[in-house]
């Protein structure tokens, strides 16, 4: 199914050597990449094949369940052909930085600020790389998944006592 | 000589126009803007993260108080994202019932726009007529929920419980008398001089660079690209009405002013729609592993106690994979990516919320244009700060 992709087939042709994973899962196609190549790719995928609305970035946190620590996600949607394609990269934590997609997109600018902020994952070429919902003195990153829930320096939380 | 200087002005977090608690530097020349930096982050809540911690069960009364003004559209999407993972039928009723209180809520949501958008702008009439008609949609809201704002009323599989009987005929009056209503506001705003005076020309955009900064929902229709998800994307079976997708000309204030007139006006054209479709049934799926069983059996048998309690106290597990879900709430796409590791709690769940996205175009809208005119571009980007700040 997800070979017959549109997407698929013309990444398959043009940068076979850095497709890692092409999976199909609930009619939604995600494709994983390697890091380097990401800015190529995405690029491509804008002005060939036309996703030209880059939806949503965001990051995962595998801690202790994958080698190379966090995941970056791309939500990219096409307005002319309807269509989603989802885009993954995985970053090391000990070489934890990516391409900024913002020379492809401006919407990438604030969405890789709060994964900056939120993962402490760095974006390398971005034009303004500061935290963005926490504050500028915060220490650590939220959502990494050794990030304690109730927040640093505190008692977890033991549900009602009365 | 008189020497001039640029100046920096700080507006927010507490400003009566800035919608929220949204903060931003202002660097003026004299009174023109040449520079604005947007301060978030106030509201943050960190929903994401306790949603790792939550049951998918418990993760939907956090997803009210995203945009707390269009909270359905928040649980639908959720729900839709949950239901997909789960790979779940959800009856018909339900269905219906849930088109009908999305566009309520789109309604709901675009009359405080229009209210709060026009009182900022200096006409405070239409805010106290806009606010009366939202009004009957929190009594909806209040009718079948419990809650005027708070609903978390639709569950994967389906809804909370069946609306009452009388649901039907408040809501079909509502949908008869709201067009006289909108041609009420249109009276007072459409051809008001000092209305077009504000936003005829302001907050230009272009199609491109909308596009470009990801705009989504009415700011992009207004600037004249003809893409909504309920028609492209249809979800939970907007595929089966008809609809009309409003789109604007000069991409500029007064356009998506009349885009999203247009599209409430549509809405009460799908809700009737929805009504004529209505017909009895059940209203939840029957699939017992992830559903509540009927009250009655709770209080009564012992088998309905326990699988109550189960459902409460583990949640349910869906299968492993991720899904994205992407629905036209009345703000733009809203986005629910989850991750499921195969266990009752999310892995990772991430909102993709349209007010985020859409409010760092206002540099590239309001850059060069005077301060005033800053108040009217807020007001037409429709932002919500608790989506924004999550």
């Amino acid at each position: 199914m997800a070979e017959n992709n549109r997407a698929v087939i013309k990444l398959k042709e043009k940068f076979a050597s850095s497709i890692v994973d092409v999976v199909e899962f609930r009619g939604e196609v995600t494709v994983t990449v390697t890091k380097s190549d990401i800015i190529d790719i995405l690029s491509f995928l804008k002005s060939s094949l036309s996703f030209n609305l880059l939806t949503d970035v965001t990051a995962i946190d595998y801690l202790g369940k994958k080698t190379e620590r966090f995941m970056m996600v791309y939500q990219l949607y096409s307005i002319p052909n309807k269509d989603r394609l989802r885009i993954k990269a995985a970053v090391a934590e000990n070489e934890c930085s990516i391409q900024s997609a913002t020379q492809v997109w401006q919407t990438a600018n604030w969405l890789e600020r709060e994964v900056y902020d939120l993962f402490g994952i760095n974006f390398e070429n971005h034009p303004d790389l500061r935290r963005i919902l926490m504050t500028p003195d915060w220490v650590g990153h939220p959502l990494r998944k050794d990030y304690p829930l109730q927040g640093p320096d505190r008692e977890p939380y033991k549900g009602r006592l009365s | 000589m008189a020497t001039t200087e640029k100046m920096t002005l700080n507006m927010g977090p507490q400003h009566p126009s800035t919608h929220g608690v949204l903060r931003m530097v202002l660097e003026l020349d004299g009174e023109v803007i040449t520079k604005i930096t947007p301060d978030i982050g106030f509201l943050h809540r960190g929903v994401e993260k306790l949603s790792e911690h939550r049951t998918y069960h418990q993760v939907l009364p956090l997803t009210d108080r995203l945009d707390y003004l269009a909270p359905m559209s928040n649980n639908l999407g959720y729900i839709l994202a949950v239901e997909k993972l789960l790979d779940i039928e959800v009856p018909e009723r339900a269905q219906t019932i849930r088109i009908i209180m999305a566009e309520m809520t789109r309604l709901q949501s675009h009359l405080v726009w229009l209210a709060c958008h026009a009182l900022d702008i200096g006409a405070m009439t239409v805010f106290i007529y806009a606010f009366r008609e939202r009004e009957v949609v929190m009594e909806t809201y209040e009718l079948i929920s419990g809650a005027r704002m708070t609903s978390n009323f639709f569950r994967a599989g389906g809804l909370s419980m069946d609306v009452p009987p009388e649901f039907e005929a408040k809501v079909r009056k509502f949908a008869a008398d709201m067009p006289g209503y909108l041609d009420q506001y249109e009276g007072l705003l459409t051809t008001n001089p000092i209305w077009l005076k504000r936003t005829v020309g302001n907050g230009v955009i272009s199609a491109e660079d909308a596009i470009d900064y990801g705009i989504t929902g009415p700011a992009l229709r207004g600037s004249g690209v003809d893409w909504d998800l309920r028609r492209d994307n249809p979800y939970a079976g907007y595929e089966n009405y008809k609809f009309e997708i409003p789109v604007g000309k000069n991409c500029d204030t007064f356009d998506r002013y009349k885009v999203r007139l247009v599209e409430m006006r549509e809405a009460c054209k799908i809700i009737n729609q929805a009504l004529d479709n209505l017909k009895p049934g059940p209203v939840l799926a029957d699939c017992p592993q992830i559903t509540y069983p009927p009250k009655e059996n709770v209080y009564n048998t012992i088998e309905g106690l326990i699988h109550h309690f189960k459902i409460a106290s583990e949640g349910y597990p869906v299968p492993e994979g991720e899904v994205y879900q992407g629905v036209e709430a009345p703000k733009g796409e809203l986005g629910f990516y989850i991750v499921s590791d195969g266990t009752s709690k999310p892995y990772r769940m991430r909102i993709r919320p349209p007010s985020f996205v859409n409010l760092q175009a206002i540099e590239k809208m309001s850059k060069g244009s005077m301060l005033a005119d800053l108040v009217a571009v807020i007001g037409t980007l429709d932002i919500v700060l608790g989506e924004i700040d999550r």
